[in-house]
């Protein structure tokens, strides 16, 4: 069995948690936007944005549905490339890279689709051990490997079905096993629990926290349901209970902090607190 | 306004060529880079060639039967009734059988391509494998271009093979011809040119259906209206393109060959 690390260790017995990697001027930053525009059929969607997401780090997209979070997702991982401006994933300049070399820094960065985006004429296993297929690993490992993430995501004994199969929650949770079986140090979220109910939505918005607290992978997440920014702000999940839990009040999450598009623009870069605080109007009606 | 109008949809169908020409030479650019995909060019193989051979040998058959029959009666009017094998022959081997074997693989398979490839856009499949760090156009697009030309030589083959014996089965059984007489003069009449101008069309057209399928699968745009569209939109221009460069093929051919 190749993968025993971290993401997917179980909670019992517990090893001592590695401490989480601190954000610091003196880091690279993992993913660095630079005055990033991008536009359809003359219209612009996305203009002059610029963020940065550092080692370890949160950052949480907000915004209305169809201003762009997606779209902003997708020139992450360079699915798409912008009408201007600079992206650097891992150092990297993506946006001045040939699609042949981005398949290669794509192997590092998972992603979970809005819908999952689940293959659905492969079965579970071979969703999740898709990348590990390509790389011509054994089958028992893909196999074992398969398990492990599946038990992550608590959806062990449905290796052999195929996604059709499956309720939307339980889709949704395969994604996220797919996006972490290969310990990517990138994980981007998009609205992973959007179109779910509250307590399935609570369940996905866990298994994220999972990957944050347990695992301290650099992540970007996207939503439009600020109740679900907001739990991850202010809990954490606790390896001895296996369970997430509020943080002590007055306290938010340190690695986790926010964006907010409006219209096309980048109209918030900040911390919890000064999300909670701003005075800007759209800001605030958008998180009453 | 017009002029307008007009304007946008030139504009539309230099970027589809555009598009079309950029899609094939990476396609077919991917079949000498690694990796290859082996096992998706014999899965396609069997999707393609396995599983079009029904229709290929029922069109076939019949289609040879027709020929004989309608040719038969023409011929018998100047005393030539004894040339409907090399009538048969010279048909099924040129022209019919890889123009009706291309246009039925075209319909079961190009729309089969756009289909699933469409699907899998309107889904995020495409940009799921992307985002796994795979090549689309090399895993989906590449083993069916190479699937779909190889199957369509054979095929062909066989369709010529089958119209052939249609057309006997009719001559000798329904028109009371000598048999021996009905394949002597089918075989002894073809030329090397003949075969080759027969073996030479599937090869392009195996390249237009699959190409025209992936790149309309590709291009699917808006749900499963977008998917049903492209379907269609696959199915037309891969059969106007096959006839059209039949026409093409035919006249460079006699112009080298003379026949």
């Amino acid at each position: 069995m190749a993968t025993t690390g971290a993401p997917f260790a179980q909670p019992q017995p517990r090893p001592p948690q590695p401490p989480p990697p601190q954000p610091s001027a003196a880091q690279e930053p993992i993913v660095v936007f630079d005055d990033v525009s991008i536009g359809f059929e003359q219209k612009p969607v996305l203009e002059n944005i610029s963020f940065q997401v550092r080692q370890g780090e949160m950052r949480i997209l907000l915004g209305p549905a169809g201003v762009g979070k997606s779209v902003l997702l997708k020139l992450v991982n360079g699915l798409l490339r912008p009408d201007s401006g600079r992206i650097f994933v891992f150092g990297k300049e993506i946006s001045a890279m040939r699609e042949e070399d981005l398949f290669e820094l794509r192997g590092a960065i998972g992603t979970v689709f809005q819908e999952g985006a689940l293959f659905d004429s492969l079965t579970v296993r071979d969703n999740i051990g898709y990348r590990l297929l390509e790389e011509h690993v054994s089958d028992d490992e893909i196999t074992a490997r398969a398990e492990e993430a599946l038990r992550f995501v608590d959806l062990e004994g449905t290796m052999d079905k195929f996604p059709s199969q499956l309720s939307g929650g339980m889709r949704r949770r395969v994604a996220i096993a797919r996006a972490i079986v290969t310990n990517p140090k990138l994980i981007l979220y998009d609205s992973p629990t959007g179109g779910l109910d509250p307590i399935t939505s609570t369940t996905i918005i866990e298994l994220v926290m999972k990957q944050r607290d347990v695992s301290h992978t650099s992540s970007l997440l996207v939503t439009h349901r600020i109740q679900d920014a907001f739990i991850l702000a202010m809990h954490h999940f606790n390896r001895a209970t296996n369970q997430m839990e509020p943080l002590p009040a007055h306290t938010t999450d340190p690695n986790t902090s926010f964006l907010m598009l409006h219209q096309g623009r980048l109209v918030f870069d900040g911390t919890t607190k000064e999300l909670v605080h701003s005075q800007d109007s759209f800001i605030r009606e958008y998180i009453s | 306004m017009a002029l307008e109008t007009i304007d946008a949809a030139a504009k539309r169908g230099v970027l589809a060529v555009q598009e079309y020409a950029l899609l094939s030479a990476r396609a077919l650019g991917n079949v000498f880079r690694r990796p290859f995909y082996r096992n998706d060019i014999f899965m396609q193989a069997d999707i393609i060639g396995v599983g079009s051979l029904p229709i290929v040998i029922l069109t076939g058959f019949f289609l040879g039967g027709v020929l004989a029959l309608q040719s038969a009666s023409t011929l018998a009017q100047f005393g030539a009734a004894a040339f409907t094998g090399q009538l048969v022959s010279f048909s099924m081997i040129k022209e019919i059988g890889p123009v009706v074997t291309a246009l039925m693989v075209s319909g079961r398979n190009a729309s089969g391509m756009a289909s699933e490839l469409g699907s899998m856009i309107v889904t995020e499949q495409i940009d799921a494998m992307r985002a796994l760090g795979t090549d689309p156009l090399k895993k989906l697009v590449m083993p069916r271009i190479v699937a779909t030309i190889v199957m369509l030589f054979f095929l062909v083959i066989i369709s010529d093979a089958v119209g052939i014996c249609g057309g006997g089965f009719v001559s000798v059984l329904m028109l009371g011809q000598d048999i021996s007489q009905y394949f002597h003069t089918s075989y002894q009449s073809l030329e090397f040119a003949d075969v080759f101008q027969g073996l030479v069309k599937p090869i392009f057209f195996g390249f237009i259906i699959a190409t025209i399928g992936c790149f309309y699968g590709m291009k699917t745009r808006g749900g499963t209206q977008g998917v049903g569209r492209s379907t269609t939109q696959a199915v037309v221009w891969s059969s106007i393109l096959i006839i059209a460069t039949d026409f093409m093929i035919s006249r460079v051919l006699i112009g080298i060959f003379g026949r």
